[in-house]
């Protein structure tokens, strides 16, 4: 090993990547989970309607995550 | 589990053949009949196919032979059917609304589960849904209904103006909110509905692919002392297919629920 290449990494990158970039939406639909359920605890009688907000947002955050997936097949 | 098996399989001592990691590019099955023609059919068709006769005779037969007093399988076809009534759709569209869409939702849970289960069922071994064209279908059957619903309910361009300019926001925001809105409507909707049960199934597979690889690798053809990842790969690969049976009534339930929810959007805000 030379002095230049102190490190080197071999495999695909793409992987670190894509688990790197899952930690964002990961976050964001613990958060939105958890907030639905702290709101149906404060307002049993709402729900229905906080259940269906829940899942709209659920939907658009783990489009993000499903975004990398498709990256994969996309650029290669 | 499967880096360490990667790990071992590259940095081993002499091993006595490479560790072959199942990729993408070997997904899909080769063709197995009319190959050649514009007919030609990998498994992923043919268990469509055979999924499909077999819920039909199955559910035509419940229904033809249902009686007053259910027995044990009617009970079991009727229990399920009455959760994605309830629990599904009358609890995101209420019951006046839903009724019409009980029928769709209904067709749409059980047809995703069954074709997403084909993926544990031994000689199947593969999700019905793991190619993009299958959940493609039915998020389209999806994003027509909840078009149909919106002209239907509000008229075209009065649901354009509600979507797109929505009121009580400041005029500039308009420049960067009304596109957005637009491709919510028209792309974001159906594609992450699609994807989301098509990356489902295709990642679940190829994990227990990947198990039943790296156990083959070690119990038989790398005789050494990693016989014990071998064992532990095996049971990673039976717990992996119990998870995907759960993944596959999950899926199922979160595309009928987002499609209710989607559907739902287009009728007005209840007072």
């Amino acid at each position: 090993m030379d002095l230049i290449t102190l490190a080197e990494v071999t495999g695909s990158l793409s992987a670190v990547g894509y688990g790197l970039a899952a930690i964002g939406p990961g976050v964001g639909v613990g958060i939105i989970f958890g907030k639905a359920i702290e709101a149906t605890a404060r307002q049993p009688e709402l729900g229905g309607r906080i259940q269906t907000l829940m899942w709209l947002g659920f939907g658009l955050v783990e489009f993000l995550a499903l975004l990398g997936f498709i990256a994969g097949f996309i650029f290669r | 589990m499967a880096g360490v098996a990667e790990l071992m399989g590259t940095t081993g001592v002499a091993l006595a053949a490479e560790f072959h990691v199942p990729q993408i590019d070997e997904f899909l099955p080769p063709e197995i009949i009319f190959a050649g023609t514009p007919f030609a059919m990998n498994r992923i068709v043919m268990v469509r196919l055979i999924a499909t006769a077999v819920m039909l005779l199955v559910f035509g037969i419940t229904a033809a032979r249902a009686k007053l007093i259910p027995g044990r399988w009617q009970g079991a076809v009727e229990w399920l059917i009455e959760f994605v009534q309830n629990n599904i759709v009358y609890e995101v569209m209420g019951e006046l609304r839903g009724k019409r869409y009980v029928p769709m939702i209904t067709t749409l849970f059980l047809t995703i589960m069954v074709f997403n289960l084909c993926g544990i069922i031994p000689f199947a071994n593969m999700s019905a849904n793991a190619t993009f064209v299958m959940p493609l279908l039915f998020a389209v059957w999806t994003f027509v209904q909840y078009w149909r619903a919106a002209i239907r309910e509000k008229g075209l361009l009065a649901y354009l103006k509600e979507e797109l300019l929505p009121e009580g926001v400041p005029i500039p925001v308009y420049i960067i909110l009304a596109p957005m809105q637009l491709i919510d409507i028209v792309l974001i909707r159906p594609a992450s509905l699609a994807i989301r049960l098509f990356a489902n199934m295709v990642a679940g597979h190829l994990i227990v692919a990947l198990c039943f690889a790296a156990t083959q690798f070690f119990l038989i053809e790398s005789h050494n002392m990693m016989a014990g990842f071998g064992v532990l790969t095996l049971a990673g690969g039976f717990i992996m297919t119990l998870f995907e049976a759960f993944v596959a009534a999950l899926q199922a339930f979160i595309f009928a629920t987002l499609s209710c929810v989607y559907i739902n959007l287009s009728y007005p805000e209840e007072a």
